[in-house]
């Protein structure tokens, strides 16, 4: 039957020829060649293609692939909604719809082909509506083509020059409104040469609501157009309701098998970082168009755009696809389910190997038992300086850890700021002044080598042998004059007032 | 019931809900911003006139219908109505009447040529947009309401609600400022020079026209409801008749 269409067409398209002398191609020679299919798809006339009522399915459905390789004229009748739906438990809202429920239907078309496009308005509709394609090439995407009151039907038609995944979506003023009521869905105009094969495709579309109510706030819920300026959705859902595809409406397939999903945003304002928790796409059909990017965890989808995302199903289980902005994923809806059935690969994913206690701090159940030596230094606390030499070893490790800042690391200090400790009169003078600046903090004038400072010393929360040992390990270095002062002398500073 | 009880029930009925409509009250006039202008061009003066306070009736139309036949639905060319002309109305042995239950409804499915013709033999006529716009923008107390939080809300409320509840009677609600009712949330309404603004994409060339995303040239781009009304008249040809588009007279 294909075979036969497609003759019947080269045929006509070579009848053309003859009367056509800038077709340069020779019957005789290349009745059967891919290039005579080409100029088959670019020349025939729109009146002589075969008419085809377009299959179009409700998301989370994906119609069939285009079983033709031949361009065709397609019949798209759509028809706006207007209707009270439920939002989430409880929620009702008044969607605007194409062809009754969010997202619109799933138009699926091949490069080449002439679509008609006729859209009717119901009756029952308070305002007119209209729709623009992002997969036109025309002023307004075919909106002003499709411009209709309530009651009546516009038809125009467009040629789908280029392959792409596109979203369509209502534009009549005030345009934002139609979007954020739910007017928006996706056509596929698949390329001559078709998609890759895969087992099971589906349809997502992501879109954010304005209610007047907060999130979950129940009974029929106006929009919020104040809420809509300043971008602050109440709901950011998948497929136009909360749940609409997860629990029992879950996006279902088997181990082994590759998946699709054309996932679109309809916005109307916010960005999608989509992504499949557990899923890494094996390949990502960039924003819809040729480029493909290959294991990808998170896809942006822009408002107004679309993605093609691909991956092989290892192991079974729920993987719940999500808008990866996170908040909007858990606190306003935007969670669906993939759920894959099938035998466990435990190489892959081992789920849980074993369950036991974790106790970081020690305690009756060890599985690494303490030699006695280990045991010992853990009785014994922190290390303890045993002698002076200990103590300045032990010091330098306090100097650089809370000194070093401002007093530097040779002890010279900043000119005008932080006063020297290298060759300090003022230390060396009475080493005790320096317990008084750790445990007390120094403001106020003060000369050191006759320089004059004015600036403030914090206390430092050290312990007394902290305290002493850092003081020793000043007083032994950086050219002072050495001493010694003990955790002891800290302690009874520490007591005077 | 017979006929002849039946007829009588009508008359009355019709009486009834005739007095009450023909009311009309004086609009003093001023100026007004409509929604196509930039916030620096100058304002738009009304002058003085009489509006009606009440959407047209079923009730009323059938009248006129009685009088003037050739506005029956049936009678009338198809160049300037649809199809769709009074086909809420039913049949009876004499025409077609409004069922009894629409009688003080507002009247629908009417093309522009016949709400025309219902002012024109009324001595009155179809306001002007500019007539029309400057009456909707009051509230129930001020001139201008459309910065008041209930303003937008009434409209909404209607394509929320008002489909599945089907029309209301006229008057129910509160009347604005001028003591006119229904201007929002229950019916739309022809103007006289319904088609004499753009909503197109090409538009945007225009200075007083719009682009699709409708915003260029817009005073206020976030007066949805005004939006909607510039939409439905921009979307209409003059035969066309919508199940919710009506229509009132000024003098």
């Amino acid at each position: 039957m294909k075979h036969h269409v497609l003759a019947a067409l080269i045929a006509s398209a070579f009848a053309l020829t003859a009367c056509d002398q800038k077709f340069e191609a020779k019957p005789e020679d290349t009745a059967t060649s891919a290039a005579s299919e080409q100029q088959a798809d670019d020349s025939v006339a729109q009146g002589e293609l075969p008419v085809i009522d377009a299959v179009m399915t409700q998301a989370p459905n994906v119609p069939p692939p285009i079983d033709r390789d031949y361009p065709a004229k397609v019949i798209v009748k759509m028809e706006v909604i207007e209707k009270v739906m439920k939002m989430a438990d409880g929620v009702d809202y008044k969607y605007w719809t194409f062809g009754g429920d969010v997202p619109g239907k799933f138009i699926r078309v091949r490069q080449g082909d002439q679509v008609e496009v006729q859209f009717s308005n119901h009756p029952d509709s308070t305002v007119p509506h209209n729709v623009d394609f992002h997969g036109v090439t025309g002023p307004g995407g075919g909106a002003e083509g499709s411009f209709t009151a309530p009651g009546h039907t516009s038809t125009f038609s467009f040629k789908a020059l280029q392959p792409g995944l596109y979203i369509y979506h209502c534009a009549t003023a005030p345009v934002g409104m139609h979007i954020a009521n739910g007017m928006y869905g996706l056509i596929l105009v698949e390329p001559k040469e078709g998609l890759p094969k895969v087992d099971k495709e589906f349809y997502v579309v992501q879109g954010d609501f304005y209610t007047k109510g907060k999130y979950g706030e129940t009974g029929l819920q106006p929009f919020d157009m104040e809420k809509a300026i300043k971008e602050e959705p109440e709901y950011v859902v998948f497929n136009g309701h909360v749940g609409a595809i997860a629990g029992d409406n879950a996006l279902k397939a088997n181990v082994g098998e590759t998946v699709r999903i054309f996932v679109g945003n309809g916005g109307p304002n916010l960005v999608s970082s989509f992504h499949v928790i557990g899923e890494i796409f094996d390949t990502v059909r960039v924003e819809g168009g040729d480029l493909v990017n290959k294991n990808i965890q998170t896809t942006l989808v822009p408002a107004g755009g679309a993605a093609i995302v691909e991956f092989k199903l290892d192991v079974p289980g729920s993987f719940t696809l999500v808008d990866h902005s996170i908040f909007r994923a858990f606190n306003k809806g935007a969670l669906g389910q993939l759920k894959v059935e099938g035998p466990a690969n435990k190489e892959i994913y081992s789920g849980k190997l074993s369950d036991s206690v974790y106790q970081p701090e020690g305690g009756a159940i060890q599985t690494v038992p303490l030699t006695a030596s280990e045991a010992a230094r853990v009785a014994a606390g922190p290390a303890k300086a045993e002698n002076k030499d200990d103590q300045i070893k032990l010091g330098q490790a306090i100097y650089n850890a809370n000194c070093m800042a401002c007093h530097g690391a040779e002890g010279k200090g900043v000119a005008g700021a932080f006063p020297p400790l290298a060759g300090s009169d003022y230390l060396n003078a009475d080493p005790k002044r320096g317990i008084h600046a750790i445990l007390r903090g120094v403001s106020g004038k003060v000369t050191v080598n006759g320089q004059e400072y004015n600036s403030v010393m914090p206390a430092v929360a050290l312990n007394d042998e902290d305290a002493a040992n850092v003081l020793t390990y000043v007083l032994n270095s950086f050219g002072n004059n050495g001493g010694q002062i003990h955790a002891s002398d800290v302690a009874k500073e520490r007591q005077s007032k | 019931m017979n006929t002849a009880k039946l007829k009588l029930l009508w008359t009355v009925l019709m009486m009834v809900a005739g007095t009450a409509a023909a009311d009309m009250v004086t609009i003093k006039g001023g100026s007004y911003r409509p929604l196509y202008l930039k916030k620096d061009t100058p304002l738009i003066s009304v002058k003085p006139f009489q509006m009606d306070t009440l959407p047209v009736t079923n009730a009323e139309f059938a009248a006129f219908v009685q009088k003037y036949p050739q506005w029956q639905r049936g009678n009338v060319s198809s160049k300037q109505t649809e199809k769709g002309y009074l086909r809420h109305w039913v049949k009876n042995k004499t025409g077609y009447k409004p069922k009894a239950v629409d009688l003080k409804k507002p009247v629908t499915n009417v093309s522009w040529f016949a709400a025309n013709a219902y002012c024109s033999a009324q001595g009155k006529r179809l306001p002007t947009i500019d007539q029309w716009e400057f009456v909707g923008q009051a509230s129930a107390t001020r001139i201008n309401g459309t910065t008041e939080k209930n303003y937008n809300r009434t409209i909404l409320d209607w394509y929320a609600e008002g489909n599945r509840q089907g029309l209301r009677d006229v008057g129910q609600g509160k009347p604005n400022y001028w003591g006119v009712y229904d201007m929002h949330g229950l019916i739309w309404e022809w103007t006289e020079d319904f088609n004499s603004s753009q909503l197109t994409s090409s538009a945007a060339e225009g200075s007083n026209l719009f682009c699709s995303g409708a915003s260029a040239g817009s005073a206020d781009p976030s007066d949805y409801a005004a939006f909607m009304r510039y939409g439905i008249r921009t979307s209409l040809q003059a035969k066309f008749v919508l199940n919710n588009l009506g229509f009132r007279c000024v003098r």
